[in-house]
């Protein structure tokens, strides 16, 4: 398939992907805002998302001071940020329409329902608005695109394309989400093992959508090294860094597989999915969580250039 | 749709339909229908008037009836006049026989503005220059149609035509089942197959077709994505192309491929800023020498242009004569060129009467309708036309035939004209059906849709 074809393709996945992590990262604010405040009160824990969304120097110089309703105009609606989820949607529907050819009526109709839709939300007074009811209006819609492509669409180059997008993105994402939690969050280490500690943890997996899954798969009190383990090793959780690696993994296996031609995406990846399936919970500890997912994000990173320059760029002989 | 107080016949059987049709149903039918167009995202964006990129052309559900008799008789026309302008344009970029002759001047071909020197001397496989010719046609009566300008480039509104259909016969199935009306659906693979009739001499196995599109910003995106689609080849821009040795390729996840016919949808200017415009970012470096040196065909094939501008289109029976020895089926409406002395002085004295359009305008810009303008307006035309009369024809306000149109009162006329599209490639064919653009505003003449124009959709009826 055409190299732009197939960019695009990817791109959509990872702006639909990212706009439900936006809208995962605003419901983590707003539950945590809900908690009697500590350290330096609800601005710290607002900005604590801002940094871990990436867009905590956009909105300084927008707005100024984290207040809540700013922030959630900022990550929801705000078109001035590109990470924003109108952002996302609209940038993803576009590139659908550009690429219409290589999807599905269905697809086309999922990623259009939402882009339609929320131009009517645009046009609502925000005081109408519950952020609840924007959250889960984004994971609908994200829910509805992902079973469009998974149900209808042609399984060819174009279908691991998109789903080497979600797999990266998503990897990223997790990362990013429990490195708020561990580093950002908490305001000191004495704080680890607290009632504060434990209500962020489960705040978070709330965000995945993974508590129930969590005490089904785990059981017991909810301490943090079964978390990690939950989020980072356990290929059950299907946002586990494990799990998005080996999605990566598979996809760029069929690829290469259809091509005939072996990738250095595909060399990289595998070298990651090897070091997590080795991976114990006491080594990610030893290593720091923090320095682990700043080294995980920077090899999803390197995988994304990599698969750019192997399919992507146009530049292949 | 009435002949002497009476429904013409073709309509008859629709006149039944639209009483039995109370009006609340038929608003919901029409809401149905907008409903449909926007899901499909056919939508339409007008150059430099902003607002809304995704707005639809109004779509009136009252269908236009041609005869099996009115049809077969405008399809020899149509085909005899795709056939004369592609003669016309292996000509003159050949022994320029029509101008020898003297039935043409020179300066009008030669000194055209779209006139390709950089293809001179070359013939395109199978003679075809104008691929895909779209004659805008208006109906005066019964069996009179007059041609008001040809298009021998790349005409558009051929999605609109299968769409318009496609919501039709989803919305109104029993119409179909109770009418006898002939298909269109065949155009994509129509075309498919004219484009592979005219692979390069240095193709020898399956064409790789693909078309060529300025990008998704452009406003008939939706088209060129559409007929991709449909004929199952691949939509791409011109950063997708590079030459390299003796061909053009396309950049794809596995390498180079290479690509034998261009379906462009961008204007000559721009196909290769090595050749024409330097500061195009949509062309191909270097496209115009695998072109001549028969690695690539281009449809239409450039210098198309120099048959279709509305001074050449006065010539036109004149090239029916001269080419094919026939008579012109298809009558030109009568035009007076402002570049000429007498005219433009006809002109000038009749100007509240007439219709006068740039030479190389289109979509109803920079036009002026006489009879529908104000004094003040029809003097500051007369200027710019005494300022540069060359770039100016005028033609009378013809007594276009209307269609029953839906309107908020119920069925009322309104004027239309018509676009076939003629395919042009081994053979010339013309699928059963056309544009049909109607002039929503009451009495208003003028049906380009970024005015305010609508489409219907067009029955031939079978036999």
């Amino acid at each position: 398939m055409l190299s732009r074809t197939a960019d695009n393709l990817y791109w959509i996945a990872r702006y639909i992907e990212r706009a439900e992590t936006m809208a995962r990262l605003l419901e983590v604010g707003s539950r945590i805002a809900l908690l009697p405040s500590s350290g330096t009160g609800y601005r710290s824990e607002w900005d604590s998302l801002l940094q871990a969304s990436g867009t905590a120097y956009g909105f300084s110089l927008k707005y100024g001071d984290p207040v809540q309703r700013n922030i959630e105009s900022y990550l929801f609606f705000d078109r001035d940020n590109p990470s924003s989820v109108a952002s996302c949607l609209f940038r993803a529907r576009e590139n659908a329409r550009i690429v219409r050819t290589a999807l599905t009526t269905q697809v086309w109709d999922a990623l259009n329902t939402a882009f339609q839709e929320l131009r009517e939300l645009e046009r609502t007074p925000r005081s109408e608005l519950e952020l609840s009811r924007l959250t889960e209006w984004t994971m609908r819609h994200a829910a509805m695109v992902r079973g469009a492509i998974d149900t209808t669409l042609l399984r060819n180059d174009g279908w691991d394309f998109l789903n080497l997008g979600y797999h990266l993105e998503r990897a990223d994402n997790t990362a990013r989400l429990i490195d708020v939690k561990y580093y950002v969050l908490l305001p000191g280490i004495e704080y680890v093992g607290s009632g504060l500690d434990n209500y962020q943890w489960t705040t978070l997996l709330r965000a995945m959508s993974a508590h129930r899954a969590f005490h089904w798969a785990y059981g017991g009190e909810v301490t943090a090294r079964k978390i990690a383990h939950f989020l980072i090793l356990n290929p059950q959780c299907p946002r586990s860094l494990i799990a998005c690696t080996q999605g990566m993994n598979a996809h760029l296996d069929r690829l290469a597989r259809g091509y005939g031609r072996h990738t250095e995406a595909q060399k990289r990846a595998r070298k990651v999915l090897a070091e997590l399936a080795d991976g114990t919970v006491e080594s990610v500890f030893d290593e720091g969580m923090h320095e682990f997912l700043t080294r995980f994000i920077g090899e999803v990173a390197a995988i994304g250039a990599l698969v750019h320059e192997d399919y992507l760029s146009g530049d292949v002989r | 749709m009435y002949q002497g107080g009476a429904v013409r016949p073709p309509y008859a059987r629709l006149e039944d339909w639209t009483r039995a049709m109370p009006a609340e149903f038929r608003q919901m039918k029409q809401a149905e229908a907008e409903a449909l167009f926007r899901r499909i995202g056919i939508t339409f964006a007008v150059y430099g008037e902003g607002g809304d990129p995704d707005r639809l052309i109004p779509f009136d559900m009252f269908p236009r009836v041609f005869t099996n008799a009115e049809w077969t008789r405008l399809e020899r026309g149509i085909k005899q006049r795709a056939r004369a302008l592609n003669a016309f344009l292996v000509d003159v970029y050949g022994r320029g026989e029509i101008v020898r002759a003297g039935r043409i001047p020179a300066r009008l071909v030669y000194r055209n503005e779209a006139y390709e020197k950089a293809v001179a001397g070359f013939v395109p496989p199978k003679g075809v220059y104008s691929h895909i010719v779209g004659v805008d046609l208006v109906r005066t009566g019964p069996d009179e149609f007059f041609v008001l300008e040809d298009n021998c480039r790349t005409p558009s509104g051929v999605s609109y035509m299968l769409e318009n259909r496609e919501i039709m016969m989803r919305m109104f199935p029993d119409l179909f089942r109770n009418n006898r009306i002939e298909p269109v659906d065949r155009y994509p693979d129509l075309l498919r197959r004219t484009l592979a009739s005219v692979a390069p001499v240095k193709c020898d196995s399956d064409p790789t077709i693909v078309i060529l599109t300025p990008g998704h910003f452009n406003s008939a995106y939706y088209e060129h994505s559409f007929l991709a689609d449909l004929m199952g080849v691949e939509l791409v821009e011109g950063q997708d192309l590079f030459v390299e040795g003796e061909f053009v390729w396309m950049r794809t996840t596995e390498g180079p491929r290479k690509v034998d016919v261009i379906y462009r949808r961008i204007d000559d200017a721009y196909i290769d800023p090595l050749c024409f415009r330097p500061d195009s970012m949509l062309g191909i470096p270097g496209l115009m020498d695998v072109y001549r040196s028969g690695g690539v065909t281009i449809c239409s094939a450039p210098g198309a242009g120099v048959a279709d501008d509305k001074a050449v289109y006065t010539y036109v029976p004149e090239m029916v004569r001269f080419y094919l020895g026939e008579e012109p089926i298809l009558q030109n409406v009568p035009t007076w060129q402002c570049g000429k002395d007498d005219d433009c002085k006809y002109v000038l004295e009749n100007l509240a009467e007439l219709v006068v359009k740039e030479v190389h305008g289109s979509g109803g810009y920079g036009m002026l309708v006489g009879p529908k303008s104000t004094k003040e307006q029809v003097a500051s035309f007369a200027e710019r036309i005494k300022a540069d009369p060359g770039n100016y024809i005028a033609q009378p306000t013809l007594a276009l035939s209307t269609v029953p149109t839906f309107v908020e009162q119920g069925v009322a006329p309104r004027h239309v004209d018509l676009r076939p599209y003629c395919l042009v490639g081994e053979r010339i064919e013309l699928v059963p059906g056309g544009l049909t653009r109607v002039a929503l505003t009451d009495g208003s003449l003028v049906v380009n849709s970024s005015q305010g124009g609508g489409v219907k959709d067009t029955w031939v009826l079978a036999e």
